[in-house]
Order: structure tokens, then C-alpha cells, then sequence
């Protein structure tokens, strides 16, 4: 049989070039690997190598020809005991492009997930523990459960966590489990996906997620893509976490919300617990999840204490929010130190006769639409508040996805009380400013409810 | 394809004519499926980015000729000969770089994105010197379960600039981890010398400041890498951390394929070719020590164009991967 020798597309985006020049002429042996002739194509000259072995038995196109289009004949190659005779030339099949099915999206984009699973259970008794110890907690009762769960960072073993989130653990699991880590975030972060394709469920511990934009190539296109590339082959079952936003003064490069920049990304799911019990729980679900999880904690947060459910097994389920005050009038949808502030703002606005309801998004991807959107049917009116920036932020997506969902329902425009626009400054009078306070929710929520 | 051996004596490492005989078939297989690919490129069924091996062939198949089962390899973007020697399916790797169903990513990887679990192969990365921590986590797997097994991370001269390296180079040490890293020096990050790029283009000193083993290696002689690669398995599976390799070796090919390899002369790419091809070399060698007659090199060359053959046809006849893929593995159900 003849062979063919077609135009090449020697770049992705060329469909035509020209035959520069022939290196070979008729009745040439040639091998895999010889050069054949010189090809101009819409970038730069390449050359095009012979793939089967034989006689050049016909020279179709002659060099110079400009403008020859991709995959038509240019030469025939004859196999041992072809003559030219032999040659039979096809018509050149237009390189094929098949236009593309549309797929039908999911109803709402942006994974719903778990979200309408089973309603969480009530607890009945409660022990006052603060952000801190529940995380620790969380931490140990997972390592005691599964042995592949160990935890790494810096400061997180001998020094037992830069924030005491891991005290005691490493006397509990000793050095294998609980590793200190040079500071090193990207290789470190880097290493644990390693880990967690090799079987193993790490909890990496960021200092601070202000740090963790040194990692963040191997949190987005390590960890939270491959399951992807792989065709479901390599999951990732690992947990980023660590403080994030801000502190108290310690200025811009320390001071900022990472929630819109991970809830971007899917193939990631991320979390952000307020309450103690939300950390337990949720961090204990987050652990166990097969799935790269960003678990966005507050240091401000880490001392203050909660009620926790004094249960064996405490663990939330990932993607449902919780209503934490019911009201009628306004919905306030936060997340992480931001609900505190929502829920003493709730407490003033009743006073002037607004009763808010305040839901806590604890999860941000999967966002819970459901219960945001369920809220809107009953308060006509809802603003957001975050720490980070309003621009392309949390807030901006549940304005959309009220939009999308429930615009039938407001009565008013979702307004969003965030960060504002600035670097976050040091000096303690423009950090209070930059930074979302009571009274900035207060005015939002009487500016939705037009009581201004 | 590459087979397992386990039985050869560290005192004394060299293949034998059978051993020799098998590289030739492995690097032999490699050359032919690249050489398709770059057709396969060339007809516009292979899209986008596309980096082929060619040249390099000694390097992968002497190493992987030293794992064991159990061990783990990770590469970059240059994947398709560490696939195959890894012994994954060549039409599945086919079928990946026309995107297809039957792909090993059901074609939604490509080029640049495949991986086998069943074979130890994790990927495939296309971010420059990222499978490098991710290589040393999998070492810190193998420790971690204490599974005997160990890790070959390779990365080009190109990534060895990359800080993440030496990140990972500090922690390989210090915890003394099981993994094997392997610069495949073919001379050019893209089309930047390593003269051009590198304050000390002596690249296994790297490994110095760190106190790991290195090595430097003759990566157009499989007979070569292989031994180093005795060497440096029997000293990493003995529990004495990480060794750095560099093995010296040349790409005849571009970058990719859209690259015309403008930044080195024809003269220094023929002389490459006929002085010193992997390929040549040692069948030269197996015609010398009459381990193989004219007649065993034709049955290999024709059991190799079938397994090409068979793979293009495979990667042209697999459909197109269903629009509901498109929706499919991006988190794994919680159980």
C-alpha cells in the first residue's frame, strides 16, 4: 500500500502553509526521522520528518506553493515492492472539527451539592469550649480514627502551633503524625498533595493564609484540578487551614480574606466556620471528605468560647448554612468573625422594631442557595457582609444568585457591606475604618428595610 | 513494557544481552509512538501543546528498568515515554493526546495530563517544576506507610531554576525521604540554553548544599543510566534519603511542536543524531556481541509499528468523550 505524506499543522492554530522547500526528490529511500522537506506555517519554518520507511515515489505539490492547506497530499511514499504505478491519490479530507453538543449546565452552577441533605440533628447537651480547643479537638479525634490523617506546617509539632491550635498533639501522636515543617510553603504544600495522591490525608497548617499565596499553584492546579485531568482517577483528600483575614494590626501583607479567591476554583470545597461548633464540626467533616477542602479560620476568633454539642461524633455536613437568629424583616447572609457582628447588629435593629435574620454561610463553596434564597421568600431583603473586598466578592455572588433565584421576592437591592477598597491600614484608627463594623450593618439593614 | 528486574547484584550491575536486547525494544517503541504523535499532530488530530521524547529515550527507560512494583514516577510535561515505560496501554496514551473517550484521562488531560494509579504513573504536570514537591510527598507516602517503595521525580534543566525544587531537596533530606530525583538535562528550557539560564550549569552540584547523594550520567547510553540507576535505587531503598541524578541527554525534537528550534545550529542537532542516538548505539553494540541478527531486529520493528499502528487506529476510532463528561470529576461524592 502507498503512503500518503500529508501538509502538517505544525501549531495549534495553523491550517494552511507554505512548501518551502523539498529535501528529498523522487525515488529517495528514506528512514523515520529524515527530513523531508521545509514548511513555513502561520508562526515560524519547521521542518517535516519522515514517520514510515520507503521510496519517495511522487512529489504531488511543488516547493514554493503557498497557501497548501493542512492534511492534503503533498508526496507518496512507496513501500518495499511498490512502483509508482501503484499510486492511487485521494482527495484531501478537510481536517475534521466536529462543533461542539452544548452540555447541559447544572441548574445552578456553582455545585449545589450536599446542600438539602438531612436537616442537622439536636443536641442536647453542651460543653463551653473556645475556636481553639474545638479545632484541636477536631484534629485529635480524627487522628485517633484514621492513622493515614497527620498534620503538618510550621510551628505546628515542638512549638505546639504559632496559634496553640495543636497543643498537645504531637505528645499524643508523636513526630511521625505532627511534623514541623521548614518555612517553605510552597514545597511543603506541594509534598502534601504529593502525599495525598500517595494515600495519605494530610491537614496542612498555614500560618497564616496570607502565606499560603506562596502554595496557592499547588492548592489550584495540584490539588483541586487533577481529579479532573485524570478522568476521576486521583483524588486529593487533603485540608488547607489556617487563620485568614485579618488580625489586629498587622497591616496589609497579614490582613486580608482569601474566601473569593478559593471559592472560585472548582474541585475545591471551602469552609468557614464562626462558632466553636462550627469549627469542630465542620473541620471533623472536612478531614474526612475525600475532596481538597480550604478551611478559612479567624485568629481573633480562636480565644472566644462557644457551645459545643457534647456528642461522640460531632460533624456538620459541608454546603448547609445555618439560620442563626430567625427574623422577618431583613436577611443578613455572613460568614466566619462577620457573623458575631451580624448577630449584634440583629440585637440593635430589634430595638428599633427590625428583626433580622442572620444566616451563617459556613460553607462558601458549596454555597447553600437554598436556605439564602428561602430566607429572601420570607424578609423581601437581604445584605451581605464579608471582611474582604466587595469587588468580585462572596457578597457579589449571593446578589447574583438572589438575582437568579429570587428576584420576584425582593423588595429592595441586596446591598453588600464589605472591606473597603484599601490595602488594609496599620495605624488603629484606619484599620477600624477599612474594616466592616456593627454600625456599618445596622445602616445597611435599615437602608434595605428603607428605615434610614 | 519495561520489565521488572530485581535479580541483578548491585556488585555487579550490568545488563546482560537479554536486559540489552529489551532496552533496545522499549526505547525502540518510544521513538515510533512519538514519531506518530508528531504525525498525528501534524493531521490536526492531536491539538494544542504537544512535547515529544524523542532523543531521550535512554534516559527513562534505563531508570525505569531499575523500579520495583509498588514504586512511584512523576514527570512533566514531557510525559509520554515515562507512560510507556512505565508499561501503561499505548493506545490509551494515544487516545489522550486525540482526546478521546478511550484515553487515559477519557480525554480530559491531554498531552500533558495522564496518570495511572495501577501502574504507579502520577502525572504528567504541566506547571514547570511542580511535580517536583508533589514527587517528594509521594516519597513521604512510601515512608509514611513504611511500603518499601520509592520515588523517581524528573524534571528538565529548564525547571531546575525553579525555587520549589530546592524547597523540596531541603525536606527530601532532612526527613530522609525515598525518592530519586532525575534532571534530564537535554540542554534547553525551551529555547534557553542551559548556559543561558544557569549561574552553575554543573546541575547535579545542586544537590551538594543539601547533603544528598548526586550523580551525573551518560543519558544518551542506557547501559549507563541504568547502572547509575542500580546504584541510586539500592542507596535509596537502604533507608539513606534522596540522591539527585543528572542525566546528560539531547532533544532532537522542538519544545513542542510548534517550536522550528531556531536557538541551536543543524550542525549541533546532526551531530547529536549520528554521534550519539541511544538507539543506534546500542544496536550497534547487540550486532557487535551478536545478541540479535538482522531477523530479530525486523521482528521488533515490526511488533513495534503493529503496537503504534494499533494505537493510532485506537485514537482515532474511540469516540469523543460524552457531553456529560464535561460535568463528571470534579469533587469525589462524600461517602
Amino acid at each position: 500500500m502507498t503512503i500518503e505524506i500529508l501538509m502538517p499543522a505544525l501549531s495549534p492554530t495553523m491550517t494552511e502553509g507554505k512548501l518551502a522547500k523539498w529535501l528529498v526528490k523522487e525515488g529517495d529511500k528514506v528512514s523515520s526521522g529524515k527530513v523531508l522537506a521545509e514548511i513555513e506555517t502561520d508562526k515560524a519554518p519547521m521542518e517535516l520528518e519522515a514517520v514510515d520507511e520507503g521510496t519517495i515515489g511522487k512529489i504531488l505539490i511543488s516547493e514554493g506553493t503557498e497557501g497548501v492547506p493542512v492534511n492534503k497530499p503533498i508526496a507518496v511514499l512507496l513501500e518495499g515492492g511498490e512502483s509508482a504505478a501503484d499510486i492511487k491519490v485521494s482527495s484531501a479530507p478537510a481536517a475534521k472539527v466536529d462543533a461542539p453538543v452544548a452540555a447541559k449546565a447544572p441548574v445552578v452552577a456553582a455545585a449545589p451539592a450536599q446542600a438539602s441533605s438531612a436537616p442537622e440533628p439536636e443536641y442536647s447537651t453542651f460543653k463551653t469550649q473556645t475556636v481553639r480547643e474545638a479545632l484541636r479537638d477536631a484534629m485529635a479525634e480524627e487522628m485517633r480514627r484514621d492513622t493515614d490523617v497527620y498534620l503538618m506546617g510550621e510551628e505546628v509539632a515542638e512549638y505546639q502551633g504559632a496559634y496553640k491550635i495543636s497543643q498537645g498533639l504531637l505528645d499524643e501522636f508523636g513526630a511521625k503524625r505532627v511534623i514541623d515543617t521548614p518555612i517553605t510553603e510552597h514545597g511543603f504544600a506541594g509534598l502534601a498533595v504529593g502525599a495525598a495522591f500517595g494515600g495519605l490525608k494530610p491537614i496542612v497548617e498555614f500560618m497564616t493564609f496570607n502565606f499560603a499565596m506562596q502554595a496557592i499553584d499547588h492548592i489550584i492546579n495540584s490539588a483541586a484540578k487533577t481529579l479532573y485531568m485524570s478522568g476521576g482517577q486521583m483524588g486529593c483528600p487533603i485540608v488547607f487551614r489556617g487563620p485568614n483575614g485579618a488580625a489586629a494590626r498587622v497591616a496589609a501583607q497579614h490582613s486580608q480574606c482569601y474566601a473569593s479567591w478559593y471559592a472560585h476554583i472548582p474541585g475545591l470545597k471551602v469552609l468557614s466556620p464562626w462558632s466553636a461548633a462550627d469549627a469542630k464540626g465542620l473541620l471533623k467533616a472536612a478531614i474526612r471528605d475525600p475532596n481538597p477542602i480550604i478551611f478559612l479560620e479567624n485568629e481573633i476568633l480562636y480565644g472566644q468560647s462557644f457551645q459545643v454539642p457534647d456528642a461522640s461524633d460531632f460533624v456538620l455536613p459541608i454546603g448547609k448554612a445555618k439560620v442563626e437568629r430567625v427574623g422577618s424583616h431583613v436577611t443578613i447572609v455572613a460568614f466566619s468573625i462577620m457573623v458575631g457582628k451580624a448577630m449584634q447588629a440583629a440585637e440593635e435593629l430589634a430595638k428599633e422594631g427590625i428583626e433580622a435574620e442572620v444566616i451563617n454561610l459556613r460553607s462558601i463553596r458549596p454555597m447553600d442557595v437554598e436556605t439564602i434564597v428561602r430566607s429572601v421568600q420570607k424578609t423581601n431583603r437581604c445584605i451581605t457582609v464579608e471582611e474582604g473586598w466587595a469587588m468580585c466578592g462572596i457578597g457579589g455572588e449571593i446578589s447574583s444568585q438572589i438575582m437568579e433565584n429570587a428576584v420576584d421576592y425582593l423588595d429592595a437591592p441586596v446591598l453588600r457591606v464589605a472591606g473597603k477598597d484599601v490595602p488594609m491600614p496599620y495605624a488603629a484608627n484606619l484599620e477600624a475604618l477599612a474594616l466592616p463594623q456593627v454600625a456599618d450593618i445596622i445602616a445597611a439593614a435599615k437602608a434595605a428595610a428603607y428605615r434610614a | 513494557m519495561a520489565t521488572k528486574r530485581s535479580g541483578t547484584k548491585a556488585t555487579n550491575p550490568s545488563a546482560d544481552s537479554k536486559t540489552l536486547v529489551q532496552f533496545y525494544r522499549d526505547m525502540l517503541l518510544i521513538r515510533r509512538f512519538e514519531e506518530r504523535a508528531g504525525q498525528l499532530y501534524g493531521m490536526g488530530l492531536i491539538g494544542g501543546f504537544c512535547h515529544l521524547y524523542i532523543g531521550q529515550e535512554a534516559v527513562v527507560v534505563g531508570l525505569q528498568a531499575c523500579a520495583k512494583q509498588g514504586d512511584s514516577v512523576i514527570t512533566s510535561y514531557r510525559d509520554h515515554g515515562h507512560m510507556l515505560a512505565c508499561g501503561m496501554d499505548p493506545k490509551g496514551v494515544m487516545a489522550e493526546l486525540t482526546g478521546r473517550e478511550g484515553g487515559y484521562s477519557k480525554g480530559k488531560g491531554g498531552s500533558m495530563h495522564m496518570f495511572s494509579r495501577e501502574k504507579g504513573f502520577y502525572g504528567g504536570h504541566g506547571i514547570v517544576g511542580a511535580q517536583v514537591p508533589i514527587g517528594t510527598g509521594l516519597a513521604f507516602a512510601h515512608k509514611y506507610k513504611n511500603d518499601g517503595g520509592l520515588s523517581f521525580a524528573y524534571f528538565g534543566d529548564g525547571a531546575a531554576n525553579q525555587g520549589q525544587i530546592y524547597e523540596s531537596f531541603n525536606m527530601a533530606s532532612l526527613w530522609k525521604l525515598p525518592v530519586i530525583y532525575v534532571i534530564e538535562n537535554n540542554k534547553y528550557g525551551m529555547g534557553t540554553s542551559v548556559q543561558r539560564a544557569s549561574a552553575s550549569p554543573d546541575l547535579h552540584k545542586r544537590g551538594e548544599p543539601f547533603a544528598m547523594r548526586t550523580m551525573s550520567v551518560d543519558g544518551m547510553s542506557v547501559q549507563a543510566v541504568y547502572e547509575a540507576g542500580q546504584d541510586a535505587t539500592e542507596y535509596v531503598r537502604s533507608g539513606k534519603g534522596p540522591v539527585l541524578m543528572e542525566v546528560n541527554t539531547y532533544r532532537y525534537r522542538g519544545h513542542s511542536m510548534s517550536d522550528p528550534a531556531k536557538y541551536r545550529s543543524k550542525e549541533e542537532l546532526q551531530k547529536m543524531r549520528e554521534q550519539f542516538d541511544p538507539i543506534d548505539r546500542l544496536r550497534a553494540q547487540l550486532v557487535e556481541i551478536k545478541a540479535m541478527d538482522e531477523e530479530g531486529f525486523k521482528a521488533i520493528d515490526k511488533e513495534i509499528k503493529d503496537i503504534v499502528t494499533e494505537a493510532a487506529e485506537f485514537s482515532q476510532t474511540s469516540p469523543e468523550p460524552h457531553p456529560s463528561e464535561l460535568w463528571t470529576d470534579i469533587l469525589i461524592d462524600a461517602a
